[in-house]
């Protein structure tokens, strides 16, 4: 187990660095200078010429890179050109944001796509099965940003019964925390919603015709117990490590969903920061993003290891 | 017992201070995060509509764009030219309690003028010295007389801040924005919220009947107006031409409306670079004429803007002072526009690689202009580009039209200097012409409107026949509020402001 | 002959190909979604036949006006024909949709055969930077490149086949790994193929249920993608109509003229949920332990 967790930790280091060259050459691909972007309306070329030299954006690549990854090592991911915060201030203000939208997201999908996938296999090639099908599918068919779109005009412009965009925290005030959450988690989560549906149906099938629960079925346990006890705790398994896969995608999708609804997260704040060339923010959350992503990966390949014990050898 | 004593004694104490009259707050909602909250330091248009409620400038403009005092009471401009006295109003504090008076004038303008990074340096870079004559009397020696500066002094270049804050803080000033406006900064969330609160001891609070301002940028404009007519908020900016037929059928709703000091047209590249001086423009001025005479800009509004945006040809709007009168806005004439190509001996179709920012607005417009300018013999070859990239873009002269506007200045010199001199930072056609230059220096010196409106008719004369910008429509300031906001006027120049509006429960 | 033996004869003829096609058409929705496909694909490639109209003919004069006789899915905000528009717009989403996944398969399917394959050192520098680049979210990625390439529809499908490479690259890495140790291939590495034939006569045909299984389900995800990229205004450029671009559009109209987003919308959703149904049929049929 030890060797397990040494080798992964080990694996760990090269990918981060990867990680970070395609971070900082990301946004090295963005063609315009972030010193016209920052800008904006004004012009004076004096100006420009000090702002390049405040943010270094007249080195060579590598020098830049140099700086920028000692920074990090040290606690500092840089300043916003735009904003003038440093970005470790705005990565603590918003990533409780997004974390809390793909949470609901994942509780929301967990329910809807868990208790589908399970209703689809028990009930499979029925006309249930294929109902439910249809709409776990209809999850990872629409546009979430289209979605989005349409809910806000139908709850929050039509019934009025949620804002229509916005953003208040948990600790200000729980209950309008969740009216202004549920609608940007639900289109979020639709999507896992039917990825897990699919998974939890395929893992279930797999499970209730494998031989421990043959044989549980033959030992006369009644249908019920069978399937909830052991085909369910199976199937349940690799949803561990669906989910923290799955992180990358929600905040992929994030992107657009805080755009639509208007909610200051991650995914605002990287596209805003990417169109406006502002290259310390795109890096420093990127880095965070990545880094959180490859560290859940870790976590799930080891709960994955320790739930199910055949794997250990 | 103690505890059940305590208890209800705590409990009496939060009943007695339950608020006797609820706290009015103006929501608005802005279309974009603002930038740094530093004058000094900022460059948005949106952001100005914030620092309208946080930090007074000296002086400030009526709705028609003349100059009225604010923080200053008045300003006088020597024979010469070169001399300009302000006298600044009495008692007037900051939010941090400390006094405006000439010293801390002093100490902002000269921020402003020489802080590392500034923005207002080119504004205000006719001024040699600030000095203190007493008090309540500032002196600007300049360099060369230079009539626009009061008009600088009525923007950003003209906003006093704390001379304390600015001294303790540096260039960190714009996290806690300490100035002299109406309203206090209390806290800002990036791209969430921005939080006024009521400055008690403002020169002018006995007009002022909220008590908080909170700023939400919120970029997609249907949601923004899904928001107010939800009464998440009580005011929006930049409110779509296209919704306005909405808003007025909403009686929950009302509008203030005003015609843009800015302008939208078409930058073309008549000399910038390889595309432009081997492109379709950088020739034979005929070509630019027939792509103007191409356009039906009554029709481009109608089509685009149901009508609700003001067509132009100049760098002022028709209902500006500063408008000649004898130049009026041409109408579409596809057969001249032909015969135009035809003279000028160039091939048709004429092929124009055609960079269009993007927005929705702005890619419509430029499919609408296609469409007219192919019915001469133009392929217009739209290039939707990031709005970031097409600044480079322009810079560089990696375009042969560019569909760009500017949101424009109280005075017609901040619409035109920078965009008309040879090699000026945002002549993005490389336009040059000694005459012009001259008459746009020209026009700095004087003072007077009937001297520089006839200087700028020279200028029109023949910038508009040869010059890289074809001036398209005027946008209408379009600002939407809920019908419990009382007393609210807008100005062209887009900025929301709340002294003197009443927000009813 | 006895009834078995024939049975056994009857089933041994029929080739893996037929098996998989024959389990394929009996779930009705792999059906449903295979047709929906087919009848999109020809809308697309004969387009000019099936539009009524010139899509980008605009007619002021009928701005925005709902679904009619004349105009069976209305006109949108310059008055072109919607139908017209969704018909032609099939071409970009399909296209995108295609073309990006077999960039994807092309360039992350050798790579991954090579890491499956070749294993130690090699394996190891292609599997970090395959988890680097799946651990950095794949729109950032795929907007950054869109943006340094230049919007166009062909760049934005660059851009989605690039950044979704890594998928196939640790799925045709993973196959290999566990097909590697398989009789056949041992087989055929004692008779001293070389690797490269051993890698594409031996094992690829083997890892091929998987892959088409996957990438039948990213094309879904790419037409999304492409979507996503267009409503960013990083895709198909105006006046030449995409589905993204049209709901972008229809965005600012949603109360005034609400045809122009249903119809792009509900072609989006149609063309991935027919992907995705094709997929799941897929998965179902080549699964070797379906009878």
């Amino acid at each position: 187990m030890l060797l397990f967790l040494g080798k992964r930790l080990l694996q760990l280091l090269p990918t981060l660095f990867f990680v970070s060259l395609i971070i900082f050459s990301l946004q090295q691909l963005l063609p315009g200078d972030p010193a016209l972007a920052m800008a904006g309306e004004e012009r004076d070329p004096a100006v420009l010429e000090q702002i390049r030299r405040q943010y270094r954006l007249d080195q060579p690549l590598y020098v830049q890179y140099v700086y920028w990854v000692g920074g990090v090592l040290s606690g500092n991911l840089g300043e916003s050109m735009r904003l003038k915060e440093p970005v470790l201030t705005l990565i603590t203000q918003k990533f409780p944001v997004t974390l809390q939208l793909a949470l609901m997201a994942i509780v929301i999908s967990l329910l809807i796509g868990v208790s589908a996938g399970v209703v689809s296999a028990v009930k499979k090639d029925t006309p249930i099965d294929y109902a439910v099908n249809l709409v776990a599918l209809w999850g990872i068919s629409t546009p979430n940003f289209w979605l989005g779109i349409l809910l806000i005009f139908l709850f929050a412009v039509h019934l009025g019964w949620l804002p229509a965009s916005g953003y208040v925290g948990p600790l200000e005030d729980f209950w309008l925390s969740l009216k202004t959450t549920i609608l940007p988690a639900f289109v979020l989560g639709n999507s896992f919603a039917a990825v897990l549906m699919r998974h939890t149906r395929s893992a279930m099938l797999q499970a209730m015709s494998s031989d421990y629960v043959r044989t549980a079925r033959a030992k006369g346990l009644a249908e019920r117990k069978v399937v909830l006890k052991h085909a369910m705790r199976n199937a349940l398994t690799p949803v561990v490590t669906l989910g923290a896969l799955e992180l990358g995608t929600l905040l992929s999708g994030a992107v657009l969903t805080e755009q639509v609804f208007s909610i200051p997260g991650f995914g605002k704040l990287i596209v805003d920061s990417v169109f406006n060339r502002d290259y310390a923010v795109v890096q420093g959350v990127t880095l965070v993003t990545a880094t959180t992503y490859i560290l859940l990966n870790l976590l799930a390949d080891i709960a994955y290891v320790l739930i199910n014990p055949r794997l250990r050898s | 017992m103690a505890r059940l004593v305590s208890i209800a004694l705590l409990a009496g104490m939060l009943l007695a201070s339950a608020p006797v009259a609820a706290q009015t707050t103006l929501r608005v909602g802005l279309a974009e995060d603002p930038d740094v909250l530093d004058p000094t330091l900022a460059r948005t248009y949106v952001g100005r509509i914030v620092f309208a409620s946080l930090c007074d400038k000296l002086f400030d403009i009526d709705d028609q764009l003349n100059i009225v005092p604010q923080l200053a009471l008045s300003h006088a401009t020597s024979e010469d030219g070169k001399t300009v006295t302000i006298k600044l109003r009495q008692g007037v504090k900051f939010h941090d309690g400390t006094a405006m008076d000439a010293t801390a004038v002093k100490a902002s303008l000269e921020r402003h003028m020489s802080m590392q990074g500034s923005f207002r340096r080119p504004e205000l870079a006719a001024v040699d010295k600030v000095e203190v004559v007493d008090a309540a009397t500032v002196l600007l020696q300049l360099k060369t007389p230079f009539s626009p500066l009061i008009a600088q002094l009525a923007d950003r270049a003209g906003m006093i801040l704390s001379a304390k804050a600015i001294g303790e803080e540096g260039d960190k000033f714009g996290l806690k924005p300490i100035c002299a406006g109406p309203f206090k900064f209390v806290e800002r969330v990036q791209q969430d919220r921005i939080v006024l609160e009521k400055f008690a001891d403002y020169w002018n609070a006995q007009n002022v009947h909220i008590d908080r301002v909170i700023f939400r940028p919120i970029v997609e404009s249907t949601v923004r107006l899904a928001n107010l007519k939800s009464g998440s908020l009580d005011l929006i900016e930049r409110a779509l031409a296209t919704d306005l037929k909405e808003i007025k059928a909403d009686p929950k709703l009302k509008l203030a409306t005003q015609i843009e000091i800015g302008y939208q047209g078409l930058t073309l590249n008549l000399a910038n670079g390889e595309a432009g001086k081997n492109g379709p423009f950088g020739k034979d001025p005929r070509v630019r004429l027939a792509l103007e005479a191409a356009i039906d800009r009554k029709a481009l509004s109608e089509v685009v803007f149901n009508g609700e945006y003001l067509p132009g040809n100049q760098w002022v709007s028709p209902k500006s002072a500063y408008y000649q009168q004898k130049f009026p806005v041409p109408g579409r004439d596809v057969a001249k526009a032909k015969k135009l190509l035809a003279e000028a001996g160039v091939a048709t179709p004429v092929s124009v690689d055609f960079m269009v920012p993007n927005n929705p607005e702005s890619r419509q417009a430029a499919e609408v202009i296609q469409a007219m300018a192919q019915e001469a013999g133009f392929d217009l070859k739209i290039r939707v580009t990031e709005f970031a990239t097409s600044l480079n873009e322009a810079e560089q002269g990696r375009f042969q039209a560019y569909f760009i506007g500017w949101s424009g200045r109280v005075d017609p010199d901040g619409n035109s200097y920078i965009f008309f001199k040879c090699k000026a930072p945002q002549n993005n056609g490389h336009f040059c012409s000694k005459d012009v230059d001259q008459w746009l220096d020209d026009a700095r010196q004087v003072n007077k409107l009937e001297e520089r409106k006839a200087i700028y008719e020279k200028v029109a004369d023949k910038y508009l026949k040869e010059g890289s910008i074809i001036y398209l429509y005027h946008r209408l300031v379009i600002i939407a509020h809920s019908n419990k906001l009382e007393g609210y006027q807008q100005l062209p120049d887009g900025l929301v402001r709340v002294v003197g509006v009443k927000l009813k429960p | 002959m006895a009834v078995s033996e024939a049975l056994t004869l009857e089933l041994a003829e029929e080739s893996p190909g037929a098996r998989a096609w024959r389990r394929l058409i009996k779930r009705k929705g792999a059906v449903v979604g295979l047709g929906i496909i087919v009848v999109f694909v020809g809308v697309a490639i004969f387009a000019p036949l099936f539009a009524p109209y010139d899509p980008i003919q605009q007619s002021w004069s009928t701005i925005r006006k709902p679904p009619s006789l004349q105009h069976w899915f209305g006109t949108d905000e310059s008055g072109r024909d919607l139908f017209s528009r969704v018909i032609f717009g099939a071409r970009a989403s399909l296209l995108a949709g295609i073309v990006s996944i077999s960039i994807a398969l092309g360039l992350g399917v050798p790579v991954g055969l090579l890491a499956g394959y070749a294993g130690r050192w090699v394996d190891a520098l292609i599997s970090r930077i395959t988890d680097a680049m799946l651990a950095c979210p794949f729109l950032i990625l795929a907007i950054a490149l869109a943006a340094f390439l230049g919007p166009s529809l062909e760049n934005a499908m660059i851009a989605i086949g690039v950044t979704a490479t890594p998928i196939f690259v640790r799925l045709t890495r993973g196959q290999v790994l566990a097909v590697k140790v398989e009789d056949y291939v041992e087989a055929a590495r004692a008779v001293g193929n070389p690797p490269t034939r051993i890698a594409y006569k031996h094992i690829l045909p083997n890892i091929l249920p998987a892959l088409i299984v996957q990438a039948t389900i990213s094309v879904a995800t790419a037409i999304i993608a492409e979507a996503s990229l267009s409503f960013l205004g990083l895709g198909q450029q105006p006046p030449a109509p995409s589905w993204g671009s049209m709901l972008n559009t229809a965005q600012r109209f949603l109360t005034n003229a609400p045809w122009m987003a249903i119809w792009p919308g509900l072609a989006i959703f149609l063309i991935v949920l027919s992907f995705n149904m094709v997929g799941d049929g897929l998965r179902d049929a080549l699964d070797p332990k379906e009878r």
